[in-house]
């Protein structure tokens, strides 16, 4: 007993620091990834006894800078609520990592662990249930600093992200039919089988409209270009404009924390988790029927591999599309979101209800 | 809210967005993937590669600055290194940003007649707009030096005086010869073609 609860908190310790890891390292990126896109080369410039890391160690200069900013409250802002705003965003981000499966069972000494914090048989809906939540983090920002500009952020970001929650969901029920199944891990297991032999079922194989949609969706869910209204720098600032220091350090890496869950949720419903390619428990078995046996040990660790090198692609991605275009208008926005986005997703759901139905 | 009509009527493909999304992102994962090869190459040694980014690091790398750039300014001597200006205050009238102030006095040379015995350029206020240079017939202050990064922590410390104007050497990339070289018969005489200060 003792042992499960150490093995359940060590898998939790170990997804935390991964997650924290990435958007420490997603700050960097955001500025690299930028100017290599751009023609230019970055930030560059924090060194330690000359050695300056490709700029790497700015990130540490960041976290030094805010850790050591004043603090600022607004005077007629609610103190209380005004310092528990980011700490809620920061928490929803977080927890949601708990339902995500990083890899299969890895069974150990005759202990078999599951890699995924919690076995929830509804994991998917704690996910989107928790990133609901997550807008409260916002709003109530927003809401307690007592500033016009930040509470039409807030009133923004709310307005944004329930549209999208709307697409969200609809558009993964598609998925969530053929699965037959609430449960991520088993979703995962499920992409791993094989169309003719050699075509991998995953998620965007059967479902390219869902993926799309949910990729756009989700997109808007974690508040970035093109869709930052809520914290829009050359307009309204947003929700954040009130913060300073860590406060304001907590939204921003919620912000790219929630870019790391959006890549991690499309790879486990859409780019099979941490499925590979023709690889089964026991080692490779290639369609032109070559076979490479391997170890169980190694086998799971390749699995991990390939989950996270799915997701730093996707965040890749993500951060191609942020760095490209250009912000969307309010009534965009909401255009592209209800009158777009929603009916397609709707008719995806009918289409894949309807061929599942004939299919049998 | 008001939605400008564009000039252009778009096309379906435009219209539905989508590809174009995808059309943009092409170019710029191209200039990534292009460039983050450049970067790689570079820094296993191939330095033939070009260079993955048009910046210039710089305090450490200096950008190559044109010609005809209008730096801070100077004021050519004659030979004998005593100021060509004449003290005509032509400079001083034309500057429309009212830097320069200037006190004439006696040349010991009969055939000159003045020379200024003071000459401060306000750096503050200086637009360098380059009329002083066209207004003086003299071709005595010229903005050639290529210094382009001064800076004080006080007014007064912008001011240019005599002494240093008539110490700023041209920038190297200047080929009109600017310092006389024999002694100068003096004004009436001049041979010297007054030509914009650094026509390379």
């Amino acid at each position: 007993m003792a042992l499960d609860i150490l093995i359940v908190f060590l898998k939790a310790v170990f997804i935390v620091l991964t997650v924290l890891t990435f958007g420490a390292i997603l700050t960097w990126v955001e500025r690299k990834q930028s100017a290599v896109m751009q023609d230019r080369i970055g930030a560059n410039r924090a060194q330690i006894l000359g050695l300056r890391m490709i700029g790497l160690f700015h990130i540490l200069s960041d976290a030094i800078k805010m850790f050591t900013k004043e603090e600022f409250t607004p005077e007629r802002a609610d103190k209380f609520i005004h310092m528990l705003a980011p700490m809620l965003s920061l928490f929803f981000a977080l927890v949601t990592f708990t339902a995500i499966p990083f890899g299969n069972v890895l069974r150990l000494g005759g202990k078999e662990i599951n890699l995924q914090v919690a076995g929830l048989n509804a994991s998917v809906l704690f996910v989107f249930a928790i990133v609901s939540l997550g807008v409260y983090g916002v709003v109530l920002g927003g809401w307690a600093s007592e500033n016009n500009y930040s509470f039409l952020g807030g009133l923004r970001a709310s307005a944004q992200m329930i549209s999208y929650e709307v697409t969200i969901g609809v558009a993964i029920i598609g998925a969530l039919l053929i699965y037959n199944t609430l449960d991520l891990q088993e979703m995962v297991r499920y992409q791993g089988h094989m169309y003719l032999g050699w075509i991998p079922r995953w998620g965007i194989v059967l479902q390219p409209l869902g993926f799309l949609l949910f990729l756009v969706a989700g997109i808007a869910e974690t508040k970035r270009v093109p869709f930052d209204l809520p914290e829009g720098e050359s307009e309204i600032v947003g929700y954040w404009v009130e913060y300073s220091s860590m406060r304001w350090g907590m939204y921003m890496f919620t912000d790219f924390i929630e870019m790391v869950l959006l890549a991690a949720m499309t790879t486990t419903l859409f780019l099979g988790g941490w499925q590979i390619p023709w690889l089964a428990a026991d080692g490779f078995h290639f369609p032109w029927g070559m076979a490479i046996g391997l170890p169980h040990v190694v086998v799971a660790l390749l699995q991990v591999g390939a989950f996270f090198l799915k997701v730093v692609f996707l965040l890749w991605f993500q951060m191609l599309i942020r760095w490209t275009l250009p912000r969307v208008r309010y009534d965009q926005l909401m255009r592209i979101g209800w009158r777009y986005l929603l009916p397609l997703s709707l008719a995806n759901v009918v289409v894949t209800a309807a061929v599942l139905l004939l299919i049998g | 809210m008001r939605i400008p009509q564009s000039e252009k009527e778009l096309t379906f493909w435009e219209r539905i967005y989508f590809p174009e999304v995808f059309r943009g992102l092409a170019i710029t994962a191209k200039h990534f993937v292009v460039n983050m090869i450049r970067h790689t190459l570079r820094l296993l040694g191939f330095k033939n590669v070009p260079k993955g980014a048009v910046t210039y690091q710089y305090p450490e790398e200096i950008r190559p600055i044109s010609t005809r750039l209008r730096t801070m300014h100077r004021l050519a001597r004659r030979a004998d290194g005593s100021p060509r200006c004449v003290a005509c205050m032509m400079c001083e009238t034309v500057c429309p940003a009212s830097c320069i102030y200037i006190v004439a006095g006696e040349h010991p040379d009969p055939n000159i007649e003045k020379v200024p015995i003071r000459f401060d350029i306000d750096l503050g206020k200086c637009i360098f707009c380059g009329y002083c240079v066209e207004a003086c017939p003299e071709d005595a202050i010229r903005m050639d030096t290529g210094i382009y990064n001064f800076a004080a922590y006080t007014r007064e410390g912008m001011v240019l005086t005599l002494e240093e104007l008539l110490a700023h050497e041209p920038a190297p990339y200047v080929s009109v010869p600017t310092q006389d070289k024999a002694p100068d018969p003096g004004p009436l005489a001049k041979s010297q073609p007054v030509s914009a200060p650094a026509s390379a």
